[in-house]
């Protein structure tokens, strides 16, 4: 044998099950109302808590007296978040938690726990950089080439302001637990990206040993990057378990506090200069953008986005602190402000020196880290989607009142597997065990693992039983950023493989060939040279005796073999008409052409970026958290006024995976992310083109569509 | 169900085991405080015909089966399915009647359960997730949202794919924009639409193929 | 939701016994897709809940000599598809179409979409329904895309209700019961705009129930348009409801009614006179609906509202006599 077992995936033609459009695993489960999400858990004894949250956006607690919650009817227990002294920053901060016999009853005494504020002055939007006074921090200079000769060499300059603002995630499960802390042990059953990660996040706050820490999920309601640790809702409930004498306890969020404090991405805004030659060629960059992401200010985007390589640059930022719920990470962070900054000020120059934005993205893709990909990608975008008919030059769109207009924008993100370990078990029966603590964020991630281990072993998809969802089971990185899919499929790849290395030892005997001269096929383990010779899978694991092979396998993040990669890239193209008497935009068609690498299940990899596409039109159409400034508060922390696309409002979606055989030899990428970076900068590069006038500010309503024909006409 | 690896997850090795956590009927009711019953009913006269302020006894037909449970007349109709019923099919998301996660049927008719008191439930035919299934089958509505990848985390799955029953349920022979307008009342956050609009086409078909009634 | 005590009357008689003479102490409910939410923001507090759907006399939707009987409890599902209301009503099925939810459809009321309380987000987060904080309204200076563009205040929010207009339209009343006995009122009448905090938006008194809605029989081209962004569900942002007397092609007499747009539904009589003797052509339609807005002040965000409202009017009146005898 040799030391280290080739863990290379099947050349594409011999796959059997990885690379099939199964059915995600779970779906009956999910579409029979049958899966127990943590906030299904009903335990024995439960409590129901419910929090107290502040009503100002900046002030500093002075009294609490929670005497008269504690006395009300069916309360158990009343931790104090915010005691007095405690400084809030935003709408929604904790101040105290109440568990009680039913959710009436902990959400009645919530409005008995008596506060008294001091309020503090407040600043809460940062659209108008001219209004946040010394909230914002600029971030110095950032210079490349020289910029200011670049401009001066320019034969056209294109100027615009483009704004995108601060969306909350919304997730539909919302975040919080069930726990119960009894003694030294802690049961609980959250929302979570990071399962195996969970317990270690949790036990500092509670100085309990990690290991007396059991977590466990089955499944979770969203998380698009905001549900990666405990939170402050993790360590109240454990609070609350305890003084209620261990009973469990469910606490999570109500909407509005999900909407204020559960997590939102920062908002970005900047004013774009972009000179070139008039045949396309970009050569200076200019640009001073500011951003939120709540008290900690909002980092700038990484702009020029893609176009790295543009030779002339100056960049400023600033960061604005604002008195609102902290960022958190959401689906490829800061790459959809930078897409849509970037592609809007280049559509804008395309549309200055007359040029189809398309041509103005090839010329110029040379100054990306992937100019070949691009290029191919620009060209099957422009093919599917029929661009060359339906793109005009900006604004020529007909005499009707009904615009319509096509607009491109593109991604790119790394994707790289996870730190991840596996267990695969063959049982002496021949039962297969796959055991990784991992987590299904609704991506497929069960589905996947199992087809890679059957893929591995030679076994058919139904033949792997898998158990994820615990923190005693082999470790995996949190589901964020697409690694998961990197990570779990090459640790699945290598536990199985290193299983089926002492499977085959314990059968050559039986079939007199060496180990290495078996394969697992379709059943079958037999003699690569003699496929004749062979056992089935049963009669083969019979030969191991009583005792079952257990092995794992790791995906080193830092030496992934080959299974997984980093870098995945797409164009996208948007289809849209707009009503210029109402300003309502509505999607006619999407088109994604995405490469991927190797792709796993193709049923659920488009699903991802129909997925991350209709999120995308979301916030590019509807969303937006308003908050008030002479308040302080947020004015739409519901699903009501904070608007998500329906099933109506999307239009079609057409996706490319882009599955040629170089993509395929990437091994493994994450799919998560990419796919949804391009969307508002692809619509808002669309309405530009069918009205004929750049609408500065996300999302495309009605207001932001009229202002702009408006301001156009004065 | 119709995968054996569904049911894998269940059967984890854990720390700790699931079967703690899965209990019977009316939790908490019994220990509530008489103390809230007392306070609060010396409030308004009583006149004929009504219940409360504190808890009280109800019946609802769930799928079918007279279901007991005692609350308090405001408990809305999914909390009491989920608090005191362990009916958890249905899901609380905006509890504002807007997204349609906690879709259920009422009298033929869907409705926003977050926004229906339980009490006032009472006497009506209520239709949850939980009654769709016959058997080890899926009912061919939730197998068509399999077949159509049209869920993803699946958190609005079940509110969906009520939805679905009733919009089927009066519009057996839809087209696609049919469809579309049908679920005007549901929203989803995954992004799941595409597979949707698929998935009512295909459960119409199946239905009305005789496989169900 | 603080507790309460549920009263299920069987009758209109028993129901209106039940009510007391302030705000705040009973609560009426039918669809309740307004009020609980209210009642879980503790905008609402009732010692006493009401439930109004045992009582039959409320219910149907009846032809009169006169007109329609609109039960208060009829569902504006069985509104939007009520075959005479679709082939004579139109302006009412219209506007009942307009709520695409079908969950909503199915449990709200015609009663209830008249009595519902404002969606004003300031009003919703608890700064009362004229939006004060020290003594001024946050409105003006605030966050007021979605709010009024007419009227001088002091109320900004504007009418949820989307039968308003085309009742107002249509020249409908709404019956009002209560133990002191009953009174009919014009729908135009029963939206008020409220001059001071401890007023409400409609004339509904705290011990009366809305009944019926009693709508006479509607000259033959009558519509309603709505602007809103979603298809799927979502508050409209301007809809307008028409109803023409035709001679022929001409226009003897119109009714031009604006919804979403004021704190109540908002007649627009300038555009009714210019109406009157005209044809309705994409012109004349245009015109209207500049007459419509002539008077409208908006805000420092909705000035697109405006715009919104014009071509509202516009694109009702041409739906109104589009393939319509």
């Amino acid at each position: 044998m040799p030391d280290t077992p080739n863990y290379s995936w099947p050349p594409m033609e011999t796959r059997k099950v990885i690379g099939k459009p199964y059915k995600r695993v779970d779906g009956p489960q999910k579409a029979s109302g049958r899966a127990k999400y943590s906030s299904d858990y009903n335990a024995k004894g439960l409590l129901i808590a419910a929090y107290l949250t502040s009503p100002h956006a900046h002030a500093r607690v002075t009294k609490i007296d929670t005497r008269e919650a504690e006395d009300s009817a069916g309360v158990k227990a009343v931790h104090v978040i915010a005691p007095a002294g405690a400084e809030i920053q935003w709408e929604g901060a904790e101040i105290a938690a109440v568990a009680a016999t039913t959710e009436e009853a902990a959400q009645e005494a919530t409005r008995k726990i008596k506060v008294e504020y001091e309020v503090l002055p407040h600043v809460v939007n940062e659209a108008d950089l001219s209004k946040v006074g010394t909230r914002a921090k600029a971030a110095g200079e950032r210079l490349r080439g020289d910029p200011d000769k670049g401009f001066q060499e320019a034969e056209a300059v294109s100027e615009g302001t483009y704004g995108i603002p601060v969306v909350t995630h919304c997730c539909l499960e919302p975040h919080g637990q069930v726990i119960q802390w009894q003694g030294d042990q802690v049961n609980v059953w959250p929302s979570v990206q990071y399962v195996s990660g969970y317990a270690g996040s949790l036990a500092p706050n509670l100085k309990v040993p990690v290991a007396n820490i059991h977590v466990r999920m089955d499944y979770i309601g969203g998380g698009f990057g905001s549900k990666f640790t405990p939170d402050a809702w993790g360590i109240a409930g454990a609070e609350l378990s305890k003084k209620a004498g261990g009973a469990p306890v469910k606490l999570f969020l109500e909407r509005a506090t999900e909407q204020m404090i559960a997590g939102n991405r920062p908002s970005a805004y900047a004013k774009i200069k972009v000179g070139g030659k008039k045949d396309g060629t970009i050569t200076a960059w200019q640009s001073e953008s500011w951003a939120t992401g709540g008290v900690g200010g909002g980092g700038m985007p990484p702009i020029p986005y893609v176009f790295t390589e543009i030779p002339n640059v100056r960049l400023n930022h600033s960061a604005v602190s604002i008195n609102a719920g902290a960022q958190r990470a959401w689906r490829a962070p800061n790459n959809q402000q930078a897409s849509y900054l970037t592609c809007s000020a280049i559509e804008d120059f395309a549309a200055k020196i007359g040029m189809d934005p398309s041509e103005v993205i090839l010329k110029n893709a040379g100054y990306t880290p992937r100019a070949d990909t691009y290029r191919y990608q620009v060209q099957k975008a422009v093919e599917i989607s029929e661009w060359k008919k339906y793109w005009h030059p900006r604004g020529d769109s007909g005499s009707g009142t009904v615009k319509r207009g096509l607009g491109m924008g593109i991604n790119n993100w790394g994707g790289a597997g996870h730190q991840s370990q596996c267990r695969t078990t063959i049982n002496p029966d021949g039962s297969v065990v796959v055991e990784i603590g991992t987590q299904d964020l609704g991506t497929g991630t069960k589905t996947i693992i199992i087809q890679v281990a059957a893929e591995t072993l030679g076994l058919p998809f139904n033949a792997v039983k898998l158990v994820t969802g615990t923190n005693d089971l082999p470790p995996d990185g949190s589901s964020g950023g697409s690694t998961t899919v990197g990570g779990v499929s090459s640790s699945t790849r290598k536990a199985s493989v290193n299983a089926l290395v002492k499977l085959f030892d314990a059968v050559a005997p039986s079939l007199s060939a060496p180990a290495d001269q078996l394969e697992a096929v379709d059943g079958r383990v037999r003699v690569k040279s003699n496929p004749a010779k062979s056992l089935t899978w049963q009669e083969a694991c019979r030969k191991m005796g009583t005792s079952k092979i257990s092995e794992t396998g790791t995906n080193e993040q830092r030496n992934p073999m080959g299974l997984n990669t980093s870098g995945a890239s797409g164009v996208q193209i948007a289809d849209v008409s707009v009503d210029t008497e109402t300003g309502i935009v509505k999607m006619n068609r999407f088109v994604a052409v995405q490469d991927c690498g190797m792709i796993i299940n193709p049923r659920l990899a488009e699903s991802q970026i129909f997925g991350a596409i209709i999120m995308g039109i979301s916030t590019a159409l509807f969303e937006k958290r308003v908050l008030d400034d002479q308040t302080g508060r947020m004015l739409n922390p519901d699903m009501e006024f904070y608007k998500l696309a329906g099933i109506d409002d999307i239009g079609n979606i057409m996706v490319h995976l882009d599955i040629r055989p170089e993509m395929d030899k990437r091994g493994v990428i994450g799919l998560g992310e990419p796919p949804a970076v391009g969307i508002c900068a692809a619509v808002g590069n669309a309405v530009a083109n069918a009205i004929g006038v750049r609408v500065p500010t996300m999302p495309m309503t009605p207001r932001h569509v009229l202002n702009a024909l408006e301001e156009r006409k004065a | 169900m119709s995968s054996k690896k569904d049911s894998a997850p269940d059967k984890a090795k854990s720390g700790f085991s699931r079967r703690g956590f899965i209990r019977g009927v009316g939790i908490g009711t019994s220990t509530l405080s008489t103390g809230l019953l007392e306070r609060e009913a010396a409030a308004a006269p009583s006149t004929a015909k009504t219940a409360g302020p504190g808890p009280v006894p109800i019946t609802l037909q769930i799928n079918g089966k007279p279901m007991n449970l005692t609350v308090e007349p405001r408990v809305t109709l999914i909390d009491a399915l989920r608090n005191h019923l362990d009916h958890t099919g249905a899901k609380k998301v905006c509890d504002r009647a807007t997204c349609g996660a906690c879709t259920v049927i009422m009298d033929g008719k869907s409705v926003y359960s977050c926004t229906v008191l339980a009490i006032d439930a009472q006497g009506k035919k209520i239709e949850t997730i939980e009654g769709l299934a016959t058997g080890n089958n899926i009912h061919p509505i939730s197998a068509a949202f399999v077949n159509n990848d049209a869920q993803q985390c699946g958190y609005c799955t079940s509110g969906f794919v009520m939805a679905t029953k009733d919009f089927l349920d009066h519009n057996p022979n839809p087209t696609l924009e049919e469809a579309k307008h049908g679920l005007c009342g549901n929203l989803c956050r995954c992004g799941t639409y595409v597979g949707m609009r698929q998935a009512v086409l295909e459960a119409a078909k199946t239905i009305k193929g005789g496989k169900r009634a | 939701m603080l507790s309460f005590e549920y009263a299920n009357p069987a009758t209109l008689k028993e129901a209106s016994g039940m009510l007391g003479a302030n705000w705040g102490e009973t609560e009426v409910l039918a669809g309740g897709t307004d009020l609980l939410s209210m009642m879980k923001e503790y905008l609402e507090t009732p010692k006493r809940v009401v439930n109004l759907k045992s009582i039959k006399e409320l219910e149907g939707i009846r032809k009169t000599s006169a007109g329609l009987r609109i039960g208060a409890l009829v569902s504006i599902d069985e509104l939007a598809t009520h075959a005479e209301v679709r082939s004579g009503y139109k302006a009412i099925a219209e506007a009942a179409a307009g709520i695409p939810s079908p969950q909503i459809r199915h449990m709200g009321t015609a009663g209830g979409d008249l009595c519902q309380r404002p969606r004003c987000w300031y009003y919703r987060r608890g700064f009362g329904l004229l939006a004060m904080k020290d003594g001024k309204s946050l409105v003006p200076n605030g966050e007021n895309e979605y709010h009024s563009i007419f009227g001088d205040g002091p109320a900004y929010f504007v009418s949820a209700s989307s039968l308003g207009p085309a009742l107002v339209a249509l020249g409908a009343k709404v019956k009002l019961v209560s133990a002191r006995g009953s009174r009919e009122l014009d729908v135009a009448e029963f939206f008020v705009s409220p001059k001071s905090a401890d007023e409400r938006e409609t004339a509904l008194r705290p011990d009366e129930i809305l009944t019926e809605i009693l709508v006479p029989s509607p000259p033959t081209h009558t519509a309603t348009y709505e602007v809103r962004q979603k298809e799927a569900l979502d508050w409209p942002l301007a809809t307008a409801s028409v109803a023409l007397h035709m001679r022929g092609a001409t226009v003897s007499s119109a009714r031009v009614v604006l919804g979403h747009v004021a704190p109540t539904p908002w007649a627009a009589p300038e555009a009714e006179k210019l109406l009157a003797g005209k044809n309705i052509t994409p012109e004349v339609a245009e015109e209207a609906g500049k007459a419509a807005v002539a008077d409208a002040k908006p805000l420092s965000q909705n000035r697109y509202k405006v715009q919104l409202a014009k071509v509202a009017v516009k694109r009702a009146l041409l739906q109104a006599v589009k393939g319509r005898a």
